[in-house]
């Protein structure tokens, strides 16, 4: 598997990216901003994620709820999102009205503070409050992706605190809070721009000139604070949380190298080796054979700063107490430790994950995402067609080295869902070593 | 603001060049001498192949007292067959990177696979396997009872699946299949025995009910050895039709309150029991819930969210089933605005039945509809859907090819007539999962009638 690719970047440093593929008459064109919750300043939590929300308010050409209409009577899908340190913007739309999303992209990156309006960014407060509310605070164990980072990340770390943000630094956040972010992150220079799909190179080279060529340079950002953790927490930390659900649920994260890395395909394919699809180990042991548990998966985070995590993540069984589901998925994790991985789980585990990686190369939009991060995270779109590679050759020595350093006790942050005793009892957090590097 | 008078520097929005031609693959359908259908889009893109098996053994034909027996059926397939067990079986389609899926829905099973071409032919065989010969050992079909029987007890804390069962409930008239969860509530589920399995999969998997789909890196030729190889000697008698009476309606407004103490949010479902596919006005149908609820740009969504800020988003949708499914507008809102919401969506139902949409409002749905169709079909998974939704609903061959001139041809006055069909305001259901104390008092305002308070998480399971 093999997509072409052509990166140029203009003279105000935005980094472009062009993949060609004419099979349908389908473009996408995808903006990834190197900044995301980890940028936000103390008392500005989920500033980011609402920033995004302001970015579909309209700009100095276009007029309020004007981006979705302009871009879904074209005939075309839309939408963002924000993450720890990226926030993306996207569209896919018939490749005869490429220039109508280069151009709304541009405009928004150009000329957003004229269309910017207090009582805009109150109902888009309002909007991303009941985001919370629907995500997290009214769904069972929707809590979790806010507490896990919070557990394994350290108090001053950039990725400890909330994406989604608190309340109360929701309302907090003002007109200037937007023109300040704004100005110093929404700049050509810390932005990809990739677009995939039926075009012409040499037009949408000259499209993007055209729109994103006199927008300026920005005065650089500030520099994230030094993001190196220790490669284990050096101790097993541990927090229970009471809540509304029927069912205990545990997750664990481990440190672990971070995406893109020389070992970080190890541990990626160590996910897939314990919970990726019923032939994986947690599966096979936890649901299909003792049956404590009602489902088991892991994944990587994928992070490509400080540090990556490795989630296990397990719901019991009605029948299973939280203390057996904790007992049986680290003894899981021990018999891992103890005996090592096979040379069959490796091949099965990359042989799923290489169809994964080519049925996500399947839409454009999906396409020019992957663009954006390879060149955002690691400066090179073109490592998107070296992956297949770097699993093929991942080996069972790389595995278990992996598995023997970082699935260990010391490496352990587990957060434990229970469900909440009729009096209301407060989060318990009894990490052993709470703070650890 | 106007687009020709750019603000300092920027540039004037740019006018679309003409629009490329695009043609649904093409596809070929035939019928092996046993009954089997096939149906073939060859699409070389990339080396991947969707596969679908489409048999006639959804819900809505199972025994009357067998609830959940079709989705307990269907994920049994991959729990033992041909003498593999079920750790046997997901180790031999996994360690050739197949992704393979089994499940029921209200109007049939599926089981599907997507692999690299190359390992097609293994794959094939062993989804052969699963549908011609699966085991159901006596351990596996408890199990996966006890799953199910998990997953029910996990909605009861759950406010969306538990809104979603509250709202079928009042919707429909209690004997109808459509009252129930799809993959059956707790009581049927838990009686359901191993005979109850095998019964069903005797009756409902046949080769004259089944249909082989093919999409992606594969030839029509190939595709036809295959399934012919696989699924030629395959014997078998014609499935049964499906019964009368799945989705008959309750009649009247009701107002429920699903009780959930110190809930921040209400979850919200506004509705009646909708109509089947087969209706003719579909298209009409499909544009008008388009500008009420189904697009970002919607009445629904405009209102509530962007004018108002009291949710994350709303939307509305028929439930497209062979019976008549649900109408149903849904969102999540601050539990203090639960009335002004529930107000609002009465409000936008009303309106769009009583006043012809704009000629704006109209072509924003249809040209949405129309350009985004090729955006539809980008994958070997989508291609494959698109085909069972033919084979599900009966739809002719060239539908995917008249699909935009129809979108094209709804006008304001046709959107009107479907409102006024198909919306019945003195009909609707208002299911609320909430908290009372917040709730019940400004429902009945919004609503002029007595919300019904009914206890949440503290009941059973869904039955």
């Amino acid at each position: 598997m093999h997509i072409p690719i052509e990166t140029f970047q203009l003279a105000n440093g935005l980094t472009v990216v062009l993949s060609e593929d004419h099979t349908a008459p389908i473009v996408a064109v995808n903006l990834w901003y190197h900044v995301g919750s980890a940028n936000e300043r103390p008392g500005r939590t989920g500033f980011a994620h609402l920033f995004e929300h302001m970015l579909f308010q309209g700009s100095a050409n276009v007029g309020s709820n004007e981006h979705f209409e302009l871009v879904q009577r074209a005939g075309g899908t839309l939408n963002g999102s924000t993450w720890l340190d990226r926030t993306n913007y996207y569209e896919t739309v018939p490749s005869n009205q490429l220039e109508l999303a280069i151009w709304l992209e541009a405009n928004r990156m150009g000329f957003l503070l004229p269309a910017m309006t207090q009582q805009k960014l109150d109902t888009q407060r309002d909007v991303v409050q009941n985001e919370r509310r629907w995500s997290m605070d009214n769904q069972p164990y929707g809590t979790w992706w806010e507490r896990l980072p919070a557990l394994a990340f350290p108090p001053d770390h950039p990725f400890h605190h909330s994406l989604i943000g608190s309340m109360a630094d929701l309302d907090a956040a003002s007109l200037d809070d937007i023109a300040t972010f704004f100005s110093t992150y929404y700049t050509p220079d810390n932005a990809v721009l990739s677009i995939a799909g039926d075009f012409d190179l040499a037009e949408a080279r000259a499209m993007v000139e055209r729109h994103f060529g006199m927008i300026p340079r920005g005065a650089g950002k500030p520099p994230l604070p030094d993001m190196s953790v220790s490669p284990t927490f050096g101790g097993p930390l541990h927090a229970i949380v009471p809540d509304d659900v029927m069912l205990p649920r545990l997750f664990i994260a481990f440190r672990s190298p971070v995406f893109g890395s020389a070992d970080y395909y190890a541990a990626s394919v160590t996910s897939a080796i314990l919970g990726l699809k019923k032939g994986s180990r947690l599966h096979q042991a936890l649901v299909r054979e003792q049956q404590v548990a009602a489902d088991a998966t892991a994944f990587t985070y994928d992070l490509a700063k400080g540090s990556d995590l490795l989630v296990v993540d397990v719901t019991a069984r009605p029948t299973t107490s939280p203390a057996v589901l904790e007992d049986a998925v680290n003894a899981e994790l021990d018999r891992m430790i103890a005996g090592g991985v096979t040379a069959d789980e490796v091949a099965r585990a990359v042989a799923l994950v290489e169809t994964e990686l080519i049925m996500a190369l399947q839409s454009a939009g999906d396409r020019a995402d992957r663009l954006s991060l390879f060149a955002t995270y690691l400066g090179d779109p073109g490592l998107v067609n070296t992956q297949a590679d770097r699993y093929r050759a991942v080996t069972v020595d790389q595995v278990n080295a992996f598995v023997r350093t970082r699935l260990v006790v010391d490496n352990r942050a587990s957060l434990l869902y229970v469900p909440r005793a009729p009096v209301d009892a407060p989060v318990q957090d009894d990490a052993a070593m709470a703070g650890a590097p | 603001m106007s687009d020709t008078t750019p603000t300092s520097g920027a540039t004037p929005k740019p006018v679309p060049a003409p629009s490329r031609d695009y043609r649904f693959p093409r596809f070929d359908r035939q019928t092996l001498p046993n009954g089997v259908q096939l149906l073939v889009a060859p699409v070389p893109k990339l080396p991947l192949v969707t596969v679908l098996a489409i048999v006639e053994a959804g819900a809505s034909v199972e025994p009357q007292d067998q609830h959940g027996v079709a989705a307990l059926t269907a994920g049994l397939l991959l729990e033992g067959a041909a003498g593999l067990d079920g750790a046997a079986l997901a180790d031999r389609f996994e360690r050739i990177g197949a992704a393979v899926d089994a499940h029921a829905d209200w109007d049939v099973a599926t089981v599907s696979l997507t692999v690299l071409s190359q390992r097609l032919p293994d794959a094939l065989a062993l989804v052969r396997d699963l549908i011609r010969h699966p085991e159901f050992p006596d351990r596996e079909v408890q199990r996966l009872r006890e799953q199910r029987l998990a997953d029910l007890l996990q909605q009861l804390a759950e406010p969306r699946g538990l809104a979603d069962d509250q709202f079928v409930q009042a919707a429909y008239d209690a004997s109808a299949r459509y009252a129930a969860p799809e993959a059956g509530g707790a009581a049927s589920v838990r009686a359901l025995s191993t005979a109850d399995v095998r019964a069903f999969y005797a009756a409902r998997y046949q080769p004259a009910g089944t249909t082989l789909i093919f999409a992606g890196d594969v030839t029509t030729e190939s595709a036809a050895a295959l399934a012919d190889r696989l699924f030629g000697e395959w014997t078998g008698m014609r499935p049964a039709s499906a019964p009368n009476g799945i989705d008959t309606a309750q009649r009247g407004r009701i107002v429920r309150v699903v009780a959930k103490a110190d809930a921040p949010q209400s979850e919200l479902r506004v509705g009646h029991a909708g109509l089947p596919r087969s209706a003719a006005d579909y298209f009409d149908v499909m544009v008008m819930n388009a500008v009420l609820g189904g697009l970002f740009s919607s009445r629904i969504n405009l209102n509530l969210r962007e004018a108002h800020g009291y949710t994350y988003g709303a939307s509305s949708a028929f439930e497209w089933r062979r019976g008549a499914g649900p109408f149903v507008v849904q969102t999540a809102v601050k539990s203090e605005v639960t009335g002004a919401a529930v107000q609002e969506i009465l409000k936008e139902i009303e309106r769009i039945r009583t006043t012809p949409i704009s000629e704006d409002e109209l072509t924003l749905a249809t040209s949405y509809l129309d350009g985004v169709f090729p955006i539809r079909y980008e994958t070997t998974a989508a291609i494959a859907g698109a085909l069972a939704n033919l084979v599900t609903h009966g739809l002719p061959t060239d539908y995917y090819d008249v699909y935009r001139s129809k979108v094209r041809a709804v006008t304001t006055g046709s959107v009107l007539l479907a409102a006024q069909r198909h919306l019945h305001p003195d009909q609707l259901r208002v299911v609320v999962v909430g908290d009372p104390a917040v709730v019940v008092a400004p429902l009945a305002t919004a609503t002029g009638l007595t919300p019904e308070t009914v206890a949440g998480a503290d009941s059973e399971a869904p039955e």
